[in-house]
């Protein structure tokens, strides 16, 4: 399909979105990250059930907390897509990658730059 | 088992703005397993603090810890160089856990991170429903095993009363009238003659209504030396 998104994206495997938990998304941004987003199957085709129902609940949190450490709640998101859905993922990352470059970079990483400087 | 909910972050940072060491004491007992004070919420609290500090331009220290039980001095004892490094502690125990480690580390300021509610039952993932209120002088034998002091609005110790609808209380619709369930469950067990008598009144001196209570079990307590027994 050879089809293009952004290269800046890392990608990080876990075996379901189950698995993320909230401190891992706070982590991310811990670390200078500028957005997350979790990409999870389709809702209702869950290999283990309720695992993405359980993530959009952690990253509808996660938009909480960061919405009140001024971070911004807009950062963080969650998609829901198929495997075979490879369009989709491109598209996906395009306009989540947009929405990071309007937001600008995270306060978080400005400050650790800033640190170091 | 006590229940509590994590307080609002705002509230939270609120209180520890303008300190720089923090430590967040957690606690491995009822907390954890209703999901508001355990090692879990104390790293997400932490990660939270740290995220609010940096955007400001504070500078800042958040460490997160548990001990088995904030109830008990001998494992808040273990918290010693933890609070002494630390400008402000934020407890996310229950209310006995944070006043017990307030007592014990007496010149430290101590925060409330969640609020305790109850003795309650876990009924689902997330549902937590009050079962007891700690009255002192438990009524369970004679109630059919479901408790009107914790169950019924009004702690009525003869019910139901006139606001019981259709098994539900006057209060709501989703609260189920105590004093209903007691009465089916008593016809169930063939005991409805319990309603023939009327229950004299508590003895509610060894509820709240008593003043802060103590217990003194002496079977309990260590032993005393006997005077002319020491050899």
């Amino acid at each position: 399909m050879r089809l293009q998104y952004p290269t800046h994206i890392h990608i990080i495997k876990v075996p379901c979105t189950g698995r993320v938990d909230l401190f891992h998304l706070l982590q991310a941004f811990e670390q200078g990250a500028d957005g997350v987003f979790v990409a999870g199957c389709l809702e209702g085709d869950c290999h283990y059930m309720h695992g993405n129902l359980f993530a959009r609940k952690r990253v509808e949190r996660a938009k909480e907390i960061l919405a009140a450490t001024g971070v911004g709640r807009d950062r963080v998101e969650m998609y829901n897509l198929s495997a075979g859905q490879g369009t989709r993922w491109a598209e996906i990352c395009r306009e989540f990658d947009e929405r990071i470059k309007n937001l600008g970079p995270s306060p978080i990483r400005l400050a650790h730059e800033k640190k170091a400087a | 088992m006590i229940k509590a909910t994590p307080k609002p972050l705002e509230e939270i940072i609120n209180y520890v703005k303008d300190f720089n060491k923090i430590l967040i004491a957690g606690c491995d007992g009822c907390v954890t397993v209703c999901e508001a004070g355990g090692m879990k919420e104390a790293k997400v609290l932490g990660s939270a603090l740290r995220l609010y500090y940096t955007q400001a331009g504070k500078d800042h220290e958040v460490v997160e810890t548990t001990v088995t039980r904030q109830c008990d001095k001998e494992y808040l004892a273990e918290l010693k160089d933890m609070v002494e490094n630390a400008d402000a502690v934020i407890s996310i125990a229950c209310g006995c856990g944070i006043q017990y480690l307030t007592e014990m580390y007496n010149d430290k300021i101590v925060f409330p991170g969640v609020d305790t509610h109850f003795m309650g039952i876990n009924a689902d993932r997330g549902i937590f429903e009050e079962r007891c209120a700690g009255c002192g002088q438990c009524v369970l034998a004679s109630t059919a095993g479901i408790c009107p002091i914790a169950r019924c609005s009004k702690r009525m110790l003869n019910g139901p009363c006139g606001g019981s609808d259709n098994g539900k209380c006057e209060i709501s619709k989703d609260t189920p009238c105590g004093w209903h369930l007691i009465y089916e469950r008593l016809e169930k067990l063939g005991q409805l003659d319990r309603f023939t008598q009327p229950v004299d009144p508590k003895n509610w001196r060894t509820s709240r209504d008593g003043g802060p209570r103590v217990i003194i079990r002496e079977d309990l307590r260590k032993a005393e030396p006997q005077h002319g027994s020491a050899h």
